[in-house]
């Protein structure tokens, strides 16, 4: 009987494919490779550099997971190329496969706390020896209602910065030591620029990804103006229409067709400008203080050519100057020894060579030996004399050419901080986005009308709650 | 072959006699269904059932139910009728991007459409060399979508510099802004999209024109008719069968565009280059800390029951037309 014999055979392949299947489906269904594994190990996924990084930022990366493994002989460190993007973290989050140690903006903890999304990590953190020592400004941005932290800030806080290329300043005819500090001085230096320098951007700004929602903020800020306003019963007000935003519109609407200063590229993000900008294509932009370490390791700039200031302030008693910074976050649904070996990596990796000299001065050693920045300015995530002596721990290591940072680095403890608005705001900088590229794209675009329009659209959704 | 292992008559085979026979009459018993290999065909047909199940219907099933949800994907979905239906309607960017979808899909069919028809007919006539003809418009189908985009943006840079502006301005033309500027993003996105994808719909016409029986030409030609007759009155009409499918393979293609705005513009400059794929993507993904994907399958949604009543209207409208 043919048909039997086959028959069966066929069953049994059939039922072999489906058991792969299933297998497949198994395989897939567990929550992620985190965890113990089969030696008693914990495996750790953090996030280790941009994509793109060169290879000696590479080398630097795997020789830190190499010494933290030696030390915690029981943690397995998977690193993922990780760079935070709203659209992909949604993704991420949404699929549940962040790594387990990965890092968030400021404005994004507080949203994630209540979303259930972060694993509740005050009981690690205490169990650091420096706990009690944090800003505790910074430290609030990851504390939940409850009063637990959640999200421990980790790798830096920066202040938005003017950052400006020395070689264009010089072939413009201007002193690259004597950066500019008034808007009207941007805007006249970017026209030199521009005028030198055929084809460059004497002045950009972002404009994509929600970030030309953020520096549009950072620059409404820095003349004094606000874009939410929080009342104490935490009632929120969009003020998209204030005086700060207006004059930045109208400021980068001049530069764009009266000047002619801003080249020809509108359609810019954070990783974009950044590219442009160490390529030599750019003047001068803003964006947080510490993306020179960025620049070296991703886009290869030429340290001689980067400058760094104070972003401009104009007379207004409120002008101050945003602040953004990083925080790490656990997720929610990590086992207790996942979250212990999540803290050691982050007391390894961020934390540690900030407090203590022995490790300040092994992590520099690592970093230079891979030839990579070491001493980027940022703000302190302790106290200013913890920095200050962290600065000098590590101070025959530092490569940044920091000589090219003092309009910076002399005003950075004086300046006047603002953080960025509590609610709702990636979706507000979302909004913001077309209305910069409006200003950048269309010269009759109508200022008023399109922030009248935004307002009214952020208000809808800071009423939602 | 024995009696015995004889297959049973193929229901198909005799339609007639299986609908006059009184029902459960012809039932056969289990037994006999393993005996005649339906067992074999189910165990051949489950794995495609299994992956079609758990890649496509369930997806689609579940994207229905999400359509009536508020979900993140991270919080407990909650019920909300139609409540992510009226929001997307109500959204002001909706119209934008289905305006900006149309146009797209309006640029794509007036150069998309008879530009690879007009070179598969061309290439036709070429009697040396037409492998490598074939390859080169065949060529840019192979290069990665986003290694396209990339080199495009090149060419696209707005400044004098950029290379459609330098070999414009050797006419003493432009410079113009292309993807700078919200008048000239979307003709620049189409001219990209038709380059990208003319070969395949190229190599399609040129299989067809294959199946031109070689009679009717010289027929024409003996009448007397030049190349442009032979194409309107011999290649056209032997064509239209394929020219319907392109037709509508293409507005349903254009009507989901979403690569060349998300990669050449983010939908920029001040939303010229939303496209309703775009926009469904940007109600998912771009609220870092948890999407609508409520409103991001109610419009989906709503594109594809749009797409499928196009697709009948069309299919009923060009049926006396249609060769099959």
């Amino acid at each position: 009987m043919k048909s039997t014999r086959q028959v069966t055979a066929l069953t049994l392949a059939g039922a072999l494919a489906i058991g792969t299947l299933a297998a497949c489906s198994t395989d897939g269904s567990d929550d992620g490779d985190s965890g113990s594994d089969g030696d008693g190990k914990v495996t750790l996924r953090v996030v280790s550099l941009l994509p793109g990084s060169t290879e000696e930022a590479i080398a630097a990366f795997e020789a830190q997971v190499e010494e933290f493994e030696a030390a915690n002989t029981d943690i397995d460190v998977v690193p993922e190329e990780y760079e935070w993007k709203a659209t992909t973290f949604a993704a991420q989050l949404a699929g549940g496969t962040l790594p387990d140690v990965f890092e968030i903006p400021f404005t994004d903890a507080q949203g994630l706390v209540e979303n259930g999304q972060l694993a509740n990590m005050q009981e690690q953190l205490d169990s650091l020896p420096y706990a009690d020592r944090f800003n505790p400004t910074i430290l609030e941005a990851g504390t939940g209602e409850d009063g637990d932290v959640y999200a421990i800030p980790a790798k830096n806080a920066y202040p938005v910065a003017l950052h400006y290329n020395r070689a264009l300043f010089e072939a413009a005819g201007l002193d690259p030591d004597q950066p500019p500090t008034t808007w009207e001085e941007v805007r006249e230096y970017a026209k030199r620029i521009a005028d030198a320098n055929p084809g460059v951007a004497g002045y950009a700004t972002m404009t994509q990804n929600n970030t030309g929602g953020w520096q549009l903020t950072a620059q409404t800020v820095s003349r004094g103006g606000r874009t939410v306003e929080v009342d104490p019963d935490q009632g929120a007000t969009a003020t998209l229409d204030n005086d700060g935003t207006k004059e930045t519109l109208e400021f980068l609407r001049a530069l764009r067709w009266e000047d002619s200063s801003m080249g020809s590229n509108f359609l810019l993000d954070w990783g974009s400008i950044n590219q442009e900008f160490a390529a030599g294509q750019i003047g001068m932009y803003t964006s947080g203080s510490d993306i020179y370490t960025s620049l070296v390791q991703t886009n290869a700039i030429d340290p001689a050519t980067y400058g760094l200031a104070p972003i401009p302030l104009s007379d207004s008693a409120d002008a101050a100057t945003l602040t953004g910074g990083t925080l790490a976050g656990v997720p929610a649904n990590v086992s207790e020894e996942v979250k212990d070996a999540a803290i050691r990596w982050i007391d390894f990796f961020y934390l540690n060579k900030l407090v203590d000299e022995e490790r300040a001065v092994a992590d520099a050693e690592t970093l230079v030996a891979n030839d990579q920045p070491v001493g980027t300015p940022v703000l302190p995530l302790f106290s200013q004399e913890q920095y200050e002596e962290n600065q000098e721990w590590i101070k025959d290591y530092i490569n940044v050419p920091l000589d090219q940072m003092t309009a910076f680095t002399d005003a950075m403890f004086a300046l006047p901080l603002a953080g960025e608005p509590s609610q709702k705001t990636q979706e507000i900088y979302a909004l913001l986005d077309p209305l910069v590229q409006a200003v950048l794209t269309d010269e009759d675009a109508d200022i008023d009308s399109l922030l009248e329009d935004a307002d009214a659209q952020a208000q809808s959704l800071l009423d939602q709650g | 072959m024995t009696a015995t292992t004889a297959p049973p008559p193929r229901p198909d085979a005799a339609p007639g006699a299986r609908r006059d026979a009184a029902p459960g009459a012809r039932r056969r018993s289990p037994a006999t269904w393993v005996r005649g290999g339906g067992l074999s065909n189910l165990t051949f047909l489950l794995p495609l059932l299994v992956i079609f199940g758990v890649f496509s219907w369930f997806p689609i099933v579940r994207a229905v139910v999400m359509s009536f949800q508020e979900t993140n994907l991270v919080t407990e979905p909650t019920f909300v009728g139609l409540d992510n239906f009226r929001q997307v309607l109500a959204d002001p960017i909706l119209w934008r991007a289905v305006r900006n979808t149309a146009y797209f899909a309006f640029l794509a069919l007036l150069f998309g459409y008879p530009i690879p028809l007009v070179v598969a007919v061309l290439m036709r006539e070429v009697r040396r060399a037409k492998g490598l003809y074939s390859a080169l418009a065949y060529l840019p189908v192979v290069v990665p979508p986003v290694v396209a985009v990339l080199l495009w943006k090149f060419f696209f840079k707005g400044s004098p510099t950029g290379v459609f502006n330098t070999i414009l301005g050797w006419a003493d033309l432009g410079p113009f802004p292309w993807l700078q500027d919200a008048s000239w993003a979307m003709p620049s996105l189409v001219l990209a999209a038709t380059w990208a994808g003319a070969g395949g719909t190229i190599i399609i016409y040129l299989a067809a024109l294959t199946s031109v029986p070689p009679e009717l030409y010289d027929a024409a030609e003996v009448d007397g008719a030049g190349l442009w007759r032979k194409i309107w009155h011999v290649t056209l009409p032997q064509l239209r069968g394929v020219l319907f499918i392109t037709l509508i393979l293409q507005v349903i293609g254009t009507a989901q565009v979403f690569l060349e705005p998300y990669l050449f513009t983010g939908g920029g400059p001040n939303n010229a280059t939303v496209t309703v794929l775009l926009l469904i993507y940007r109600y998912a993904f771009q609220n870092s800390l948890g999407g609508d994907y409520g409103a991001a399958t109610a419009l989906s949604l709503m594109l594809a029951a749009f797409l499928a009543v196009f697709s009948l209207v069309y299919f009923r409208l060009t049926r006396s037309w249609s060769t099959t």
